[in-house]
């Protein structure tokens, strides 16, 4: 399990928009590689160009490879579903599915690809993927109840369990602790630590002190004016990135001296 | 350089009364609705006039709280209670015809309710007695019919335009059709479903399922405006999920996007239903009238309620008081059934909304 991801020369697009351009990134297995930069510099779009999920947007395409041990994800004969079954992705805001339970949220994979699973195998799914989660204990005794009623932390991690739970080879994060308050974001912070030890992470965050705590990598976008696309600035070990790096442009923006 | 910004020296000596306003008393508003409603029930029985009359002049007394509101309080409160009372009065306005035909239909149909009036035909019936079996069997198989066609139509073209079409030059056409049908005159449906049948049976054709087929006509719009809506109202965001999990696109909709809209869209259907069960017209082409008890869609004439109610208060017969009583009857059992419909489609929304969001 786990797989690294390269990246080369990847330029992606709205329609005629040319929204990021020119990526060249390697990202190592078994590791946490963030993204940070200013907003609308195109970090989640290229994240979500890491599972076709830009694809969902009409018009959206890539020129450019993608390769996910040296699978090319943009080959005519990939299959995009396929893809997004072997990269899970967590989203902004936590969005449990509202018509089922806790139980049948964490299995919502396998439940709505419809794969025959005994009681007890997704009962051990659904438990391992809940502790991995660190959710376990607080769900173990309402696992029937709606995922809708859980707090705001609690709904997070409920979907990280869902998308661990089909044990993906990587997992893509856009900014999962933005709508959280510091408690469940440090909870998260401590799941993403235990869970690079399985899974290949790649967070997008606004946050650097969080980029900082939790990455081994770190890449910089930018945009150089607006309607420009955004691209890859500079990309290195975290303690690099944070505390020597090479383009000014990274610097200014991690002391906060930006624009 | 820089300068302290200095608030002139307070101009407002009279900070305190400033604040305050000359206000009505807070029991006048109440009194003076008191006072008219007690002028008119008392004009409306004591006096020649009658009761429209007499409703005026209590209306025409209520405008003493706005003028009484310009003297002491001033312009802008005075305004506010010109349109609170103009806004009451519409709202009662609109309440009129709702319950006057309530009243009418209740007084009139409910002495006709009886164990016979619903479990009788017509057939053999002259003068008094009979009953609307026949009519409540037509019009309950004809809309389950008419549902039965215009959902799957209707959900299957929302799907379409919600889910696959987004704005494409094909999606644009049907919305555009779909509201120019919304618009169609129920008369047109019923002489469409006429004709569309006249082809295969022949002139002077009468089925129920012509019937079905006509009122689907009026229903299908109803339906998909009443689904997009509710499939729209969907988070994008559980799509998103459901991607991501690798769910493929259809399944997503089965799956997640139809069971979160599920109490949205069974309530739109129930809605559509209620709005197409009184329909007289095309009925009255199509399905005709006949005396006895029909089970058969497919064959022969089949009575319904709103075209059972029309020919006995048209035709009554001699003599005709029975006829247009079991009309008034017959009015009232649809209300009922319109009225079951709307509280029903309260509750599947009740019940069938998502867990933990009610």
């Amino acid at each position: 399990m786990a797989k690294s991801i390269d990246v080369s020369d990847l330029n992606i697009y709205y329609g005629d928009f040319l929204a990021v351009e020119g990526v060249n990134i390697n990202i190592p297995a078994k590791s946490v590689t963030a993204f940070i930069g200013p907003s609308g510099c195109g970090k989640s779009t290229f994240l979500r160009s890491l599972n076709r999920m830009h694809e969902v947007i009409k018009g959206a395409y890539v020129q450019g490879k993608v390769l996910i041990d040296g699978q090319d994800l943009y080959a005519p004969e990939m299959d995009p579903v396929n893809v997004r079954r072997m990269i899970g992705m967590v989203f902004q805001r936590p969005n449990p599915f509202p018509t089922m339970s806790i139980y049948d949220n964490v299995l919502a994979g396998q439940k709505l690809n419809s794969k025959r699973m005994k009681k007890s195998e997704s009962d051990d799914v659904v438990e391992r993927s809940l502790r991995s989660a660190g959710l376990w204990a607080e769900v173990k005794d309402r696992l029937d109840r709606p995922g809708s009623g859980l707090s705001g932390g609690q709904q997070q991690r409920l979907c990280i369990a869902r998308a661990i739970s089909v044990q993906p080879e990587v997992l893509l994060m856009d900014e999962p602790c933005s709508a959280l308050d510091p408690i469940s974001t440090s909870v998260i912070e401590d799941l993403i630590h235990e869970l690079k030890t399985e899974y290949t992470i790649v967070i997008v965050t606004h946050n650097m002190q969080q980029a900082a705590r939790v990455s081994d990598d770190t890449a910089f976008f930018n945009l150089s004016g607006v309607g420009q696309p955004g691209n890859l600035v500079e990309v290195g070990r975290t303690e690099k990135i944070f505390s020597n790096p090479e383009d000014p442009a990274t610097e200014a923006y991690i002391q906060g001296r930006f624009g | 350089m820089t300068t302290t910004l200095q608030r002139p020296p307070s101009e407002r000596p009279d900070f305190a009364t400033e604040l305050r306003d000359s206000r009505l008393p807070l029991w006048l508003p109440r009194a003076i609705l008191l006072g008219a409603v007690a002028v008119g029930l008392a004009l409306a029985f004591l006096s020649p006039l009658n009761i429209p009359q007499a409703v005026i002049i209590a209306w025409l007394l209520m405008w003493a709280l706005p003028i009484a509101s310009r003297i002491v309080e001033g312009s802008r409160k005075a305004t506010d209670r010109t349109v609170t009372l103009l806004v009451t009065s519409a709202f009662g306005l609109a309440l009129i015809p709702l319950g006057s035909i309530l009243g009418l239909v209740i007084s009139k149909g409910a002495p006709q309710l009886s164990a016979d009036f619903f479990t009788f035909s017509m057939r053999n019936v002259v003068g008094e007695g009979g009953g609307i079996y026949h009519a409540l069997i037509g019009t309950l198989l004809i809309t389950a019919a008419a549902t039965i066609i215009s959902v799957p139509i209707g959900l299957f073209t929302a799907i379409y335009l919600v889910e696959y079409g987004a704005g494409n030059r094909l999606s644009r056409w049907i919305t555009f059709l779909v509201d120019v049908m919304t618009g169609i005159p129920s008369i047109v449906a019923g002489l469409f479903a006429y004709a569309l049948f006249v082809i295969f049976f022949g002139e002077g054709v009468r089925l129920g399922i012509g019937g079905a087929v006509a009122l689907s006509v009026l229903m299908v719009p109803i339906v998909v405006r009443a689904c997009e809506e509710m499939l729209k109202l969907v988070p994008n965001e559980l799509r998103e999920a459901a991607y991501a999990l690798g769910v493929p696109k259809w399944r997503t909709v089965v799956k997640i996007v139809l069971p979160t809209a599920i109490s949205g869209i069974v309530t739109g259907v129930t809605l559509s239903i209620a709005r197409v069960i009184g329909e007289t017209a095309p009925l009255l082409i199509i399905a005709g009238l006949t005396d006895s008890v029909n089970f058969n869609l497919f064959g022969e004439r089949m009575a319904t309620l709103p075209v059972f109610t029309y020919y006995s208060v048209k035709f009554p017969g001699v003599p005709p008081e029975a006829s247009i009583d079991r009309g008034w009857g017959a009015a009232l059992v649809l209300i009922m059934i319109v009225m079951l419909l709307n509280l029903v489609a309260r509750a599947v929304s009740y019940f069938f909304s998502p867990k933990g969001e009610r």
